[in-house]
């Protein structure tokens, strides 16, 4: 019954006017970016994170949240129409969405996709209520110790989500790690790293880091192809499903929701992998497996449910350890630190109306979505029109307003400007920055939790294998590394990324 | 001796460097002992496991049986949108929100390869009109929006 008074709770923050009203901005900018290629999540809650210093804590983040899932519905949408991924998570959706399409199903598969995205948003809702609190009480009984290993853990876990090199993503967390240390050191007052710059003395920007390493290099990178979209033109009809193709996609989408919801929870999960892997799931599944790639409605159905449960649930381990357990999260854990909530189990008892009130949100979010998504879709369609020449000036003119406004100073957008290049210099380096942004956001935690475990254990490092937890995810983080060391899942996950 | 895989090369290269700036820089912070751990010893730890990454690279970038390109890079792109950026940066202060908006995106367009003038002064019209009603008006961020009266310089 506790649950019951808590999301009550949260429903009496949620439904604010003012709550509301940024809970639909996020989600319809959500779309809006999901919807254009070469924009994303990250990028864009980099971007808009200025702009929301003025408001509430909870108004922020109802916002940032809603651009995240808001992003998993529009991103199918390019993919059925364009077949160009509008979302990274949606690159799945492509081979079946686009098939339909072509065939003169566009708009059944918009419909699943939206469907299947909006029971999954439920089913995750209810997760995150339910798994919360007990998260949250397990997790104050951590000391130093746990917390250490905890946050090994959950970077080894961003391993597992960067393509490519095994070696090369362990030295970008390590990388991000010593950006993290820049700054006064809190323990004893030193300055790190600061090379004298007085700006430096509270340590890089998250929001310079951030817009640097996914704003600007992307932006770059983009221009450096000269690719054109092929929109296709025939006008959409036929929403409605047939009932044969509910009966097919139905089993899909429980599958989607299901799996979406546990990968989330995952360090390392979210919605890209959940999205691949409901893919492989449904094709091997299916009793025609050679229908896959040809306008399968299940190849549609699966991997939309699975992105946005996944989405969803991978705010558990943010909000209830204090873990982000994928780079978007990891944008929200900054939102939350600027802000000045410290992400973790504290989250629900100091800030229970924050806390539900996100969670409810993200319900009543995708209520807007579902409403609005469909009847929507002629204005998304027609925003893809918009020529990338004239976009991205756009985009470079809120990054450099935001920036000036988070301090009020043009250090930072210089220093934007080198966290850009060093973004670009990775790039072509094939250095994923996913961990590396990871790394910066866990490292001051990380070195606190490591000091103070070492200090109760009087310089004894065996702490972390004699605490029974802490050895549990010493032992879990380093069987996932040689999972992904592994030839055989290697082959598997490279193909999962190249497919 | 032949490179074989640039990119590991490259990468180890830069790890080495990163590796072994964060010692060398470590080294002038009290470092302590494992048990009171001073301000230096977990980025010296830190620097030690990214030069030894790096070490590892370079070594496979040397003798990797998986032979690769060394990558290809664009100047115009990178040079073009980070000049705009610092551009930007400098000449904020002074010039104010106007017209240092018109210029990044003039500037900034100019570094995609189906730049139009015209165009462009359209685009930069449009979004210094959408700034100024979007910050200037609604969220009220304080930052200067016309140019400072005796060219003041930061």
């Amino acid at each position: 019954m506790e649950l019951l008074s808590n999301l009550a709770l949260g429903f009496q923050t949620a439904v604010s006017p003012m709550n509301l009203l940024y809970c639909l901005v996020g989600a319809l900018i959500g779309t809006l970016i999901g919807v254009l290629p070469g924009i994303g999540p990250v990028q864009t809650i980099a971007i808009l994170l200025p702009t929301t210093f003025a408001l509430p804590p909870v108004s922020a983040l109802i916002m940032l949240a809603g651009i995240y899932y808001g992003a998993q519905y529009g991103g199918s949408t390019t993919s059925i129409l364009v077949n160009v991924p509008g979302e990274a998570s949606s690159v799945v959706t492509c081979l079946d969405g686009h098939q339909m399409a072509r065939q003169g199903r566009g708009g059944a598969a918009l419909t699943i996709a939206a469907l299947g995205s909006f029971v999954a948003g439920c089913f995750a809702t209810v997760v995150l209520a339910l798994l919360a609190v007990p998260l949250a009480e397990l997790a104050f009984r951590f000391g130093p110790a746990e917390y250490f290993s905890l946050m090994v853990f959950g970077l080894v876990g961003s391993v597992v989500l960067a393509s490519g090199s095994l070696i090369k993503a362990v030295g970008m967390i390590v990388v991000g790690l010593l950006l993290g240390m820049v700054g006064t050191d809190v323990t004893s007052g030193a300055h790190r790293f600061t090379f004298g710059i007085p700006e430096l003395a509270d340590g890089v920007g998250f929001v310079s880091l951030a817009m640097g390493l996914f704003g600007i290099c992307d932006i770059i990178t983009s221009l450096e192809k000269r690719e054109k979209r092929d929109i296709l033109k025939s006008r959409l009809t036929g929403f409605w499903l047939s009932r044969r193709e509910l009966r097919e996609a139905a089993p899909a989408v429980v599958r989607g929701t299901l799996l979406g919801s546990l990968l989330g929870i995952l360090p390392g999960g979210g919605a890209i992998i959940s999205s691949f892997t409901a893919y492989m799931i449904e094709k091997k599944s299916s009793r025609r497996p050679e229908s896959f790639g040809k306008g399968n409605i299940c190849g549609v159905a699966g991997p939309e449910s699975a992105n946005n449960a996944a989405a969803q649930t991978s705010f558990v381990p943010l909000l209830t350890l204090g873990i982000p357990p994928n780079v978007v999260l990891a944008m929200m854990a900054g939102a939350m630190m600027i802000h000045g909530i410290q992400p973790g189990p504290r989250v629900i008892t100091s800030n229970p109306a924050l806390f539900w009130g996100v969670i409810v949100s993200m319900w009543v979010g995708n209520l807007m979505l579902i409403l609005l998504n469909l009847p929507l879709i002629g204005i998304w369609v027609r925003l893809l029109t918009v020529p990338y020449r004239l976009l991205y000036p756009a985009i470079l003119v809120f990054c450099c307003i935001g920036l000036y406004s988070v301090n009020n100073n043009t250090f930072d957008i210089g220093l934007t400007a080198l966290c850009g290049l060093l973004g670009y210099g990775l790039h072509k380096l094939e250095c994923e920055p996913a961990p590396l942004i990871l790394g910066f956001v866990l490292g001051p935690m990380m070195e606190e939790n490591l000091r103070r475990a070492m200090l109760l254990a009087r310089g004894d490092p065996s702490v972390f294998f004699t605490r029974p937890l802490s050895l549990a995810f010493l032992v879990l983080a380093l069987l996932l590394l040689i999972a992904v060391a592994l030839p055989g899942i290697r082959r598997g996950r490279d193909k999962a990324f190249t497919e | 001796m032949r490179i074989r895989n640039p990119t590991d090369f490259l990468t180890g290269l830069l790890f080495l460097f990163f590796g072994a700036a964060a010692m060398l820089l470590s080294r002038g912070l009290t470092l302590g002992t494992a048990a009171k751990m001073g301000p230096g010893y977990f980025p010296f730890a830190l620097g030690a496991l990214l030069c030894a990454l790096g070490g590892f690279l370079l070594a496979r970038g040397v003798l990797s049986a998986a032979a690769g390109g060394w990558p290809s890079l664009q100047i115009k792109p990178l040079f073009v949108i980070l000049s705009s950026v610092v551009l930007f940066s400098q000449i904020l202060n002074p010039l104010g929100l106007l017209l240092s908006t018109a210029l990044l995106v003039l500037l900034a367009s100019a570094a995609s390869h189906e730049f139009r003038w015209k165009e462009a002064l359209i685009n930069a019209a449009v979004l210094v009109g959408i700034v100024l009603t979007v910050f200037v008006y609604f969220l009220e961020f304080q930052i200067p929006v016309w140019p400072a009266p005796g060219g003041r310089g930061m």
